[in-house]
C-alpha cells in the first residue's frame, strides 16, 4: 500500500541525504519526495510518499525515527488527510485541438499560465490520482514535457505536525 | 576569559568527556591537533600502525569498559582505513567517537589532496556525524557525540574536522556544555508498565519457558539483574554470540549459546518453548535460521532498547521498547508484589527434557590418538590455565565458534568478538585496546593464522608500549570455516580456503621484540601455556599451536532449517 510519510526534520546540511541514503541502503523505494524549510527556520519539512505492507511500513519509521535529525514522524496515510501534487505540463496545441485541451484543463481546474502558437502549458493541482487521470483525459500522445513537485500533505481538522 | 585555539579545544573537550587514550595515526589535515596534543598530558595517545586497529583498539576498550573509545585519523586514506573498524563497532552497537581531519574548509569539494568525503563514505555505518564548521562549535560538538555515541542504542560518531578549523593562531572562547539535551533524540529511560505487566503474566503461566538474552544485556551492565531473573523463575538461559557471559557459563540453569553453532539443548530448548523472553537480543539470522520455522509453538516477549530491532525479523508477541535493567528492574517488582511463582510441575518436567538433551551431545568431540590436537581441547586446557578469568577476544573463523563453545565465561564484559560483521583482524587491536586498560589481568585473543595477519603489524605497537597481550592462534593452516562450508557444501573443492606461504611465526614475532612458542602436539601444551602465564608473564607471547585441519565447527543448523535441525558431526543429523 502506498503511505504518505511527513518528517520534521533538522534544518541542517546532510540531514536530507540521511533520509535519503536510508532508503537506498535498505532497500525502500521512494516514490516521491518534496522538501522545503517551515515557518520555523531551523526546521525542514519533508514529505514523502512510498509503498510496502504493514510490516515494512513500520520498520521504515523506525528506521527513520531513528536518524538523530528526525525530530517529528507521522505516516499521513493512517487517518484523514489533505494531499497535493502541482504539476506543470506542456502539451501539443494545435487546430482543433486547442479549444479541446482547453476544455479539458477547466474541467480538471487547470490553468493554461504560458502559451505559444503550437504549445500550452498548464498548471495542475490536486491528487497524484487526480494528475494522472488528467494526463489520460488529453492522451498522453500530445504530452511534450510534464514535471511534477510530488505529494505535500497535511492532517485533515485539528491535528498538527509540530514541536 | 581564556581563549585557545580549534586544535587545543578539540584536546581539552576529549579530556572533559572523560577520554584517557586516543588511538590514532596522524597526517598532514591534523598536524595542529596532533601539536595541541604533544603540549599537553592528561589525554595520552597510542601510536598505532595501521588506522583499522586504531578502531579496533578504541572498541576493544569500549566492549570491556561500556565507555566510548576514541579514534583520531587524518583525511583521505587514513580516514578511510577506518571503515571496517567503524563498520564493526555499528553493528555491534559499540560507542565509539573517530576524529576524522578534513582538507581546509575552501578547498573542500574541489577533489583536494587526501580529500574523501568520510561523512558519505560513513554513513551507512555510524549512529550519527558532525562536520565541524566553526570552531567555537567544537566543545558542544564532542560533548553530543560522547552524548550520542553512549547512550540509548551506542554506536560510533564520526567528527569531519577541516584543518583551518584547528588554526593555532585563531583563538575563541571555550565552553564546554555541561549538559546536553537534544530534541530530536531522547532515548527512553523505561519500558511500558502495561506491556511489562503483560510480560509477567506470560512468563508466570508458562511451561516450557526460556529467555534468550544478549549482548544489550551487556551494553545496559544488567547482567546482575538478568540473573537475578533467570534463578528467580527457575527458567533455563541461552546466550546469544554477543551476550555470552552475561549469565555464567558454567551457571545450571545456563544451556549453552544458540544459532548456527549453538548448543544442541540451547537450540532444542528454543524450538520445544511456550514462551520465549529476548532481552537485548536481536533475532540475527545466525540466530534463528529460517524465520518461517522458527520455534512455531512460542509466545515471544522482547525487550530491547531499539523499536526498529523488534518485530523486525521475528514478530514479537509482546513488545517492550526501554532499556534492559529497567525493564528488568520493573519485572522482579512485579514478581515480588504477585507474590506468585511458574507452575513447578511444569518446570520440572521441562527441566527434565532439557537434561535429556544435555546428555545427548553435551559439547561432544572425538579427541585424536595422535599427537595432533583438536582445536577444542586447546581452547579446554586455556581455560584451566587462565581459570576461566581472562579476557579472551577472537577473531573470525572455526576458532571463534570454539572459543565462544568452549571457554566458559562467568562475567560479562569478558567475551570480546565481532560477532554482528564478522571482522577478520579484530581480534588483536581489541586485546591490546583491553590489556592497556587492565594491566593486571589476562587478555588472550584466540586467532587463526588467517586473521592474525589481518593487523599483524600491531605487534610493532605492543613493543612500543609495552602491551603483554597473549595470541593463541590455532594454526590449522587454512581458512578453517571457508574449508569447513567447502567440504559440507562443495564436494570438498578448497577453492582458496589454504593458507600456503604461511610464515614462521616464532621467528616473525621475535622480529617484532616478542616472544613466540611453536606447540606441535599435546605433549608440548602445558608447558608452553606456564610458561605464557608464567615466566612471560609481562611479554608479549604469540603461542602458535599446530590443530586438525579437518576439523568441523558441531553442531551446526542445516540452512534453511528451524532452530532443531542441526548437524551434531559430519555423520549425524537430528
Ligand atoms: C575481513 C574478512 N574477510 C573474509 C572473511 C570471511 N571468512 C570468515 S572465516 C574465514 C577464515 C578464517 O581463517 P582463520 O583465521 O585461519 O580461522 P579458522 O577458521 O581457520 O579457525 C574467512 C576467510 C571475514 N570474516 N572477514
Ligand atoms: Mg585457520
Amino acid at each position: 500500500m502506498r503511505h504518505i510519510i511527513s518528517i520534521l526534520l533538522e534544518n541542517e546540511p546532510g540531514a536530507l541525504s540521511r533520509v535519503v541514503g536510508l532508503f537506498a541502503q535498505r532497500g525502500y523505494n521512494i516514490e516521491t519526495l518534496t522538501v522545503a524549510p517551515t515557518e520555523d527556520e531551523t526546521l525542514s519539512r519533508l514529505t514523502m510518499t512510498t509503498t510496502g505492507d504493514e510490516r515494512k511500513i513500520e520498520q521504515i519509521t523506525k528506521q527513520l525515527n531513528k536518524l538523530i535529525e528526525v525530530v517529528k514522524l507521522v505516516d499521513l496515510s493512517e487517518g484523514p488527510h489533505i494531499e497535493r501534487e502541482l504539476m506543470l505540463i506542456k502539451v501539443k496545441a494545435i487546430g482543433a485541438q486547442r479549444a479541446e485541451i482547453k476544455r479539458t484543463a477547466d474541467i480538471f481546474r487547470g490553468q493554461i499560465v504560458d502559451v505559444t502558437a503550437s504549445v500550452y502549458t498548464i498548471q495542475l493541482t490536486g491528487t497524484s490520482d487526480k494528475l494522472e487521470a488528467f494526463i489520460e483525459a488529453i492522451g498522453a500522445g500530445c504530452v511534450l514535457e510534464t514535471v511534477r513537485t510530488g505529494v505535500s500533505g497535511i492532517a485533515r481538522g485539528e491535528k498538527v505536525l509540530s514541536l | 576569559m581564556e581563549l585557545i585555539s580549534g586544535g587545543d579545544m578539540l584536546v581539552r573537550a576529549l579530556h572533559e568527556a572523560g577520554v584517557e587514550y586516543i588511538y590514532g595515526y596522524p597526517g598532514g589535515s591534523l598536524l595542529h591537533v596532533y601539536d595541541a596534543v604533544y603540549k599537553q598530558s592528561a589525554v595520552k595517545h597510542v601510536l598505532v600502525r595501521h588506522e583499522q586497529a586504531a578502531a579496533h583498539m578504541a572498541d576493544g576498550y569500549a566492549r570491556a569498559t561500556g565507555k566510548p573509545g576514541v579514534v583520531m585519523v587524518t583525511s583521505g586514506p587514513g580516514a578511510t582505513n577506518t571503515v571496517t573498524g567503524i563498520a564493526t563497532a555499528f553493528t555491534d552497537s559499540i560507542p565509539m567517537v573517530v576524529i576524522s581531519g578534513q582538507v581546509m574548509s575552501h578547498l573542500v569539494g574541489d577533489d583536494a589532496f587526501q580529500e574523501t568525503d568520510m561523512l558519505g563514505v560513513s554513513r551507512p555505518i555510524v549512529k550519527h556525524s558532525f562536520a565541524v564548521r566553526r570552531p567555537e562549535d567544537i566543545p558542544e560538538i564532542v560533548a553530543k557525540a560522547f552524548y550520542i555515541a553512549s547512550t540509548g542504542r551506542p554506536g560510533p560518531v564520526v567528527i569531519d574536522i577541516p584543518k583551518d578549523m584547528t588554526m593555532p593562531n585563531e583563538r575563541y572562547e571555550y565552553v564546554y556544555p555541561k549538559k546536553i539535551k537534544m530534541r530530536s533524540y531522547t532515548p527512553p529511560q523505561r519500558g511500558h508498565s502495561g506491556q511489562i505487566k503483560k510480560a509477567v503474566e506470560m512468563l508466570l503461566a508458562a511451561k516450557r519457558p526460556i529467555i534468550y538474552a544478549g549482548g544489550g544485556v551487556i551494553i545496559d551492565g544488567s547482567s546482575d539483574k538478568l540473573r537475578a531473573l533467570v534463578d528467580r523463575l527457575n527458567f533455563p538461559c541461552t546466550n546469544t554470540l554477543m551476550g555470552l557471559g552475561c549469565y555464567p557459563g558454567t551457571g545450571e540453569r545456563f544451556v549453552g549459546m544458540l544459532g548456527m553453532h549453538g548448543s544442541y539443548e540451547a537450540n532444542m530448548t528454543m524450538h520445544n518453548a511456550d514462551v520465549i523472553l529476548a532481552v537485548g537480543a536481536r533475532f540475527d539470522d545466525r540466530v534463528t535460521n529460517a524465520t518461517s520455522k522458527f520455534c512455531p509453538d512460542a509466545k515471544i516477549i522482547h525487550i530491547d532498547i531499539d523499536p526498529s530491532s523488534i518485530s523486525k525479523t521475528i514478530i514479537a508477541d509482546v513488545p517492550i521498547v526501554g532499556p534492559v535493567g529497567a525493564v528488568l528492574d520493573e519485572m522482579m517488582a512485579l514478581l515480588d508484589e504477585a507474590g506468585e511463582t511458574p507452575d513447578a510441575d511444569a518446570l520440572e518436567t521441562w527441566w527434565k527434557q532439557i537434561n535429556e538433551w544435555r546428555q545427548r551431545h553435551g559439547g561432544h568431540y572425538d579427541k585424536n590418538d595422535s599427537q595432533l590436537m583438536k582445536p577444542q581441547e586447546v581452547i579446554e586446557a586455556m581455560w584451566t590455565a587462565t581459570k576461566g578469568d581472562a579476557f579472551i577476544t577472537s577473531d573470525v573463523g572455526q576458532h571463534q565458534m570454539f572459543a565462544a563453545q568452549y571457554y566458559k565465561f562467568d562475567k560479562p564484559n569478558r567475551w570480546i568478538n565481532s560477532g554482528g560483521l564478522g571482522t577478520m583482524g579484530f581480534g588483536f587491536p581489541a586485546a591490546m585496546g583491553i590489556k592497556m586498560n587492565f594491566p593486571d589481568d589476562m587478555v588472550v585473543c584466540v586467532t587463526g593464522e588467517g586473521s592474525i595477519q589481518m593487523n599483524i603489524q600491531e605487534l610493532s605497537t605492543c613493543l612500543q608500549y609495552g602491551i603483554p597481550v597473549k595470541i593463541l592462534c590455532l594454526n590449522n593452516g587454512s581458512l578453517g570455516m571457508v574449508r569447513q562450508w567447502q567440504d559440507m557444501n562443495y564436494e570438498g573443492r578448497h577453492s582458496h580456503s589454504y593458507m600456503e606461504s604461511l610464515p614462521d611465526f616464532v621467528k616473525l614475532v621475535e622480529a617484532y621484540g616478542h616472544v613466540g612458542i611453536r606447540v606441535e602436539g599435546r605433549d608440548q601444551l602445558p608447558q608452553a601455556l606456564e610458561d605464557t602465564f608464567g615466566k612471560y608473564n609481562d611479554r608479549l607471547v604469540f603461542l602458535d599451536v599446530a590443530v586438525d585441519e579437518t576439523e568441523h565447527v558441531y553442531p551446526m543448523q542445516v540452512p534453511m532449517g528451524s532452530m532443531r535441525d542441526m548437524w551434531l558431526s559430519k555423520t549425524e543429523r537430528t
